[in-house]
């Protein structure tokens, strides 16, 4: 089977390479990436009380989802969206599980409504005003890929523009232990219906059952500097999308199925 | 891309009432509850809770003890149920392990044995040395044990919207078959009680302290529950119920209460039959989310009383199973197919005076009567919302 779909628009944010113009840059070897990690971004999308409170999650998601439909150019309450995370909320994880261990009584709502996966997409939603369905995923060191496909068969099943947005955050506690995550790191992209007349640059999606699946490896500069969040199986896809010659790409899906990615 | 109706070639379900289709049906022909008293954990709120009976004794296989935890336990018992786990080994073996994509839902996955790890730690704040397995401690938990207990190897995907997830798994799962990434698919759902919702929805003021009465003026809240449930879809088989079509939208309201007027929920509604090239008149019955919060019920309520007329039925099943969050799309999905299959339309259990909101849609005694279109609606927290269309088998 093969998908084409166009991309109209990307987004990144890394707390080392905060925006997709420096990551860009430092992909490419024409800049040197910053010194130090950059605080999170704000979610400006949020009323003012709710910005400072909002968690992690929350604030590196929204910040990709507006950038990316502002490169599309494209009124973000339009777009349904696909929301995709490793490992969710890692800190609100281990907020919940100290917190039930010690005192269950005493669980703060607030934390429990935003523990849920689809947070971050539900306060983009209403940030927003989408009513466009959304839908959060997971699908552990494949999720990158596993969102990718989703988003690129909406877009060609529904005919219509969808917004993919994948993040992770940096995990705290004991629980740090099993799912590892540093640092924030978020990514977007506008996948569009692809059509005969587009400027914009397209993705051609193959999937492929193999005896195991090798994805492509990152191999620039930035790629130190996500390596430890638990999304960084997605930089090969942004190291790509940073040249401007066509070139392709291998993500996994899983162990014996392969997403083969030519990016035009 | 039009989206084309799917064959349901097996499907079970596994809930507090009991395992397997004919356990849940004789359950609901009886109108036998399956709600008691919490005893879950150590100091139970006061509230009912729809328990699944022996799943800390329950094994599983020695090849999946990587994966074992509660949520995974109650997975294999729903995989085992009805025969399903061998029509989807059949399934692999007619299309290639590649080519049946696992798409199943979620809201805490198996967040109890990180719990469990937590109230364990030791003396140094780490992880007891039999939950240091991180595949249990992550959402995907559940998708990768799917995956492994049915042999596959394409495409596998936990969706995690709260309680809209494991009715968003059909049509996802749809678009994977339309755009031919898969031939079939094993979709579904699993959730277990722990803490975090027992405790979580007690904060909210949302759980109820008696057994749950949807849709009836003096409810007071929801019981939790666990279930697990799965369904078999393929594009073309001899026989087997429909799934016409499918509806999702979300509210943009709030986080934890629904659009006061049902915005989303309607326009999931009319999404889903459009697809499904119905009119309301067509539907038969309904399984409402029903999940006797104050304000669900309300709203659902008005919603099917503005949009349907009364020859439609409509209930709410989650006196029987109570709430089983992520795992309560294909819970209800499953009671909805057995509707269909048996004509009998369940009513709704602890239903005594209707909220003045309920049109003569929402039945309180069980129908037996013919039926050939259901629907099964789902809405979530984060305000996403997912309605289903089924069609008999003929």
């Amino acid at each position: 089977m093969t998908l084409q779909v166009a991309i109209e628009g990307v987004a990144f944010w890394a707390s080392r390479l905060p925006g997709w113009d420096l990551a860009r840059a430092v992909i490419r070897g024409e800049q040197a990436p910053p010194e130090a990690a950059s605080a999170r971004p704000a979610p400006t999308l949020l009323a003012p009380t709710e910005r400072r409170r909002a968690p992690d999650t929350v604030a590196v998601a929204l910040e990709v989802a507006g950038r990316a439909c502002e490169a599309a150019g494209r009124k973000p309450s339009d777009l349904p969206s696909v929301f995709a995370s490793t490992h969710g909320d890692l800190a609100i994880s281990d907020y919940m599980c100290s917190t039930l261990a010690a005192t269950p009584a005493l669980i703060s709502p607030i934390k429990f409504h935003n523990s849920v996966h689809n947070a971050a997409a539900g306060y983009w939603s209403i940030g927003t005003g989408s009513l466009a369905p959304y839908t959060a995923i997971s699908a552990y060191e494949y999720t990158f890929g596993a969102g990718l496909i989703e988003a690129a068969t909406q877009a060609a099943c529904e005919e219509r523009p969808v917004l993919y947005v994948a993040f992770d955050i940096e995990a705290k506690g004991a629980l740090a232990s099993m799912a590892p995550s540093r640092g924030l790191l978020g990514a977007a992209l506008v996948l569009a219906p692809a059509s005969a007349a587009q400027k914009q640059r397209s993705l051609i999606l193959t999937t492929e059952s193999v005896a195991e699946s090798r994805p492509t490896a990152p191999r620039s500069a930035a790629a130190p500097l996500v390596a430890d969040n638990a999304l960084a199986p997605c930089l090969p896809f942004f190291e790509i999308l940073a040249m401007s010659q066509p070139r392709t790409l291998c993500l996994a899906l899983s162990k014996q199925m392969a997403l083969n990615v030519q990016v035009n | 891309m039009p989206s084309r109706p799917l064959r349901i070639t097996a499907y079970t379900l596994c809930s507090a009432v009991g395992e397997g289709r004919a356990a849940t049906l004789a359950a609901l022909r009886e109108r036998r509850s399956g709600l008691t008293q919490n005893d879950f954990g150590s100091s139970p709120i006061p509230t009912w809770i729809g328990r699944v009976a022996g799943l800390e004794q329950q094994a599983l296989p020695t090849e999946l003890a990587d994966w074992d935890c509660r949520n995974n336990r109650l997975a294999w018992r729903g995989l085992v149920a009805d025969g399903f786990i061998e029509a989807a080994r059949e399934a692999r073996n007619r299309y290639g392990a590649g080519r049946v994509a696992v798409v199943v839902g979620t809201s805490t996955s198996s967040i109890g044995a990180s719990e469990e790890a937590y109230a364990r730690l030791d003396a140094d704040g780490r992880y007891p040395v039999d939950l240091r397995r991180p595949i249990i401690h992550t959402p995907h938990s559940l998708g990768d044990f799917v995956q492994h207990a049915l042999g596959l190897t394409g495409v596998s995907v936990t969706v995690a919207t709260a309680c809209s997830s494991s009715a968003k798994v059909f049509a996802q799962a749809e678009r994977l078959i339309r755009t031919g990434i898969a031939d079939a698919a094993i979709v579904g759902g699993v959730d277990t009680l722990c803490g975090s919702v027992l405790f979580g929805f007690n904060s909210l003021e949302l759980v109820s302290p008696e057994p749950c009465r949807p849709f009836d003026v003096q409810r007071r809240g929801i019981n939790l529950g666990e279930a697990a449930g799965f369904a078999l879809l393929e594009k073309q088989a001899p026989s087997g119920a429909w799934l016409l079509g499918y509806g999702e939208s979300n509210d943009a309201h709030h986080m934890s209460t629904p659009h006061p007027e049902g915005l989303g929920a309607r326009l999931a509604l009319s999404d889903a039959l459009q697809r499904a090239e119905l009119q309301p008149s067509d539907i038969d019955y309904i399984n409402l989310h029903g999940t006797a919060s104050q304000k669900n019920d309300e709203v659902e309520a008005k919603l099917v009383a503005d949009l349907f007329p009364a020859t439609t039925c409509a209930s709410s099943t989650k006196g029987w199973t109570g709430h089983t969050l992520g795992a309560a799309g294909i819970v209800e999905a499953a009671i909805s197919l057995l509707a269909l299959e048996h004509q009998l339309l369940p009513g709704t259990l602890n239903l005594n005076i209707p909220d003045l909101a309920c049109g003569p849609q929402i039945r309180r005694d069980n129908l037996q009567r013919e039926a050939s279109h259901a629907l099964s609606f789902s809405f979530g927290f984060g305000g996403s919302n997912c309605v289903l269309v089924f069609g008999r088998d003929r």
